[in-house]
């Protein structure tokens, strides 16, 4: 199985859309696989390899996001936004918080739905708007992608609002602040801290259990 | 023999040699702390050339740092171009909606003209104003992103690396036309009294694109548009890696990289030795929280790592001190330096944290 986990990620680094479309379809003919079967055990293994590799500074930011949007586009083409298939619990939207770097959901997004799950992408939001959006749709678990300090901090606010309206919510917060101070994420009031993109998945299905 | 009473400028000099001068050189990055000098906000502390002028003079008295920084924000180049700056309260603006939005964008890009745009003609102002205030004392830093790393404020990260992996000519063309701007927005700045360019280029760190790349994009646009450029430059990565391509960051023309505080300052300045002058890597995240005793133990440790035999500035990773940061931390920063650089750095030996 690691064989081909790592010849799926240097596929997917290297931008070979093909093969990695191909291995796909003869793990289906070889291995009798159903596309969530490929997913959970070659695509997740692969990006949390690229992940990994990040944290520890020997992925690029840019291989990264490549790679999960390779992932992304192939997870689409067999298991489209509404199939059974794709996990739609817990009921999970992501954000960017006050702050205009975009690229970090973008990642976290694809990751996730390479992963099977769906998820709502609210764009860019305000603290306010965000709580009552989230409210509104009753989510679960909400993911917080930051860049700039000051947004990092909004965060605070945000768990403020949710506590003084009685909801009960999981946040996940990533971005390259928390990278650089271990105690920001729980300063803030974060339930948990993605260090890279790929640990969503896995953070999502540790915190399932708590939600449900 | 270590000389004495060096000034800013002759200090920076002679670390930039690789030799040991009076003190460790201290560059503390700050911009918009001026506005708390002024008791302004940072919107109309950067409105006016005046105003920096001022807050970077009351900052450098403050701090007794050795540099004075000429730079407003990063999204002013952006607005340079017609792009949008969004303001906030609390820290620096942000670039708006990016302006290229389709491949037609890139072909029919027009850089602006730094001598008809008033948001840099107000910069060159503040920098030519500095320098009619300090003259040689210290050096004066203006700044200027890379043509490499300008087009994440120009048409977003995605895009942008999208344009980079799979339109090559099209990635070309944009490379050409910012490196026009560049080049005549450094040297202008430079005529306008800055004495070196900080060399903004934090795309081209490892964080950001893999090593293997940089040779190709990075280093090969910095070498073209450094050799241009009539002073002398320092590369900064904003936080970025760059460890793994030190030796080819060697070879673009610059002086000067900084380092981020993810990695060993010692094994920088290693790699670094008698190549590159090493800047940084105070972290600039967690000093929102220092107290004065970390502060002086971050500042001693970042010295005994790097200090010895010249070649080493001390200041922050990112190039820019967050607003979170409380002029109690800096004080107590600048405190240590002067506590613990002066050359010779005879406790270093001893010395184990």
């Amino acid at each position: 199985m690691t064989e081909i986990v790592e010849q799926f990620e240097q596929a997917i680094l290297s931008l070979d859309r093909l093969t990695a479309k191909n291995m796909l379809t003869q793990s289906m003919d070889k291995y009798g696989w159903t596309p969530i079967q490929f997913i959970e055990n070659v695509i997740v293994p692969a990006l949390n390899r690229i992940g990994m590799g990040f944290e520890r500074g020997m992925i690029a930011l840019s291989q990264n996001y490549m790679s999960g949007r390779i992932c992304e586009e192939l997870v689409n083409s067999v298991l489209p936004p509404d199939a059974p298939d794709r996990k739609h619990q817990p009921r999970m939207a992501i954000t960017v918080l006050e702050d205009h770097h975009l690229l970090g959901k973008r990642i976290v997004y694809s990751m996730l739905r390479a992963s099977g799950f769906e998820l709502s992408d609210y764009g860019q939001t305000t603290a306010e708007a965000l709580v009552n959006r989230v409210r509104e749709d009753k989510i679960e678990v909400l993911l917080i992608s930051v860049l700039m300090l000051p947004s990092v901090l909004k965060i605070r606010d945000v768990r403020a609002l949710l506590e003084q309206t009685g909801t009960d919510i999981k946040i996940v917060v990533g971005g390259a602040p928390f990278l650089f101070d271990d105690m920001l994420w729980q300063e803030v009031g974060a339930d948990a801290l993605g260090r890279n993109a790929s640990e969503a998945a896995e953070i999502i299905t540790r915190i399932m259990g708590d939600v449900s | 023999m270590t000389q004495r009473n060096m000034t800013s400028l002759e200090r920076t000099l002679t670390t930039l040699e690789h030799r040991e001068p009076d003190r460790v050189p201290f560059f503390l990055l700050v911009s918009m702390h001026g506005a708390k000098e002024l008791g302004i906000s940072i919107r109309e502390y950067f409105s006016k050339a005046e105003n920096v002028v001022e807050g970077q003079l009351r900052m450098r008295a403050k701090y007794r740092h050795d540099c004075i920084s000429a730079f407003f924000y990063a999204p002013v180049e952006t607005e340079a171009w017609g792009g949008e700056v969004i303001w906030r309260e609390d820290g620096p603006p942000n670039s708006g909606r990016p302006f290229i939005r389709t491949s037609e964008d890139i072909k029919t890009l027009e850089p602006p003209k730094v001598r008809e745009t008033a948001c840099l003609i107000k910069v060159l102002n503040a920098t030519e104003m500095l320098k009619a205030r300090v003259a040689d004392e210290a050096p004066i830093i203006g700044v200027a992103v890379s043509p490499f790393s300008l087009p994440v404020m120009q048409m977003g990260f995605d895009r942008y690396f999208d344009l980079m992996y799979e339109q090559p000519e099209l990635f070309d063309h944009l490379m050409k036309v910012n490196q026009e701007f560049c080049v005549e927005w450094a040297n202008a700045q430079l005529e306008a009294g800055a004495t070196a360019i900080c060399y903004f280029d934090p795309v081209s760190s490892v964080t950001i694109t893999p090593k293997e790349m940089y040779p190709k994009t990075g280093l090969r646009i910095a070498k073209q548009t450094i050799a241009r450029i009539k002073g002398p430059t320092a590369t900064h990565l904003a936080s970025g890696r760059c460890l793994p391509i030190t030796d080819d960051m060697a070879r673009s023309g610059t002086a000067i990289v900084c380092t981020s505080s993810l990695e060993d300052l010692a094994e920088m300045k290693a790699a670094c030795r008698e190549k590159l002058t090493v800047l940084g890597n105070l972290n600039g995240i967690e000093m929102r929280r220092w107290s004065p005793a970390q502060a002086e133990s971050a500042v001693k440790d970042a010295i005994a790592k790097a200090g010895p035999g010249g070649g080493y500035i001390l200041s922050d990773n990112h190039g820019e001190i967050p607003f979170q940061v409380p002029d109690e931390v800096l004080l107590a920063i600048s405190e240590a330096v002067h506590k613990w650089g002066h050359y010779p750095l005879n406790w270093v030996k001893d010395y184990e944290k």
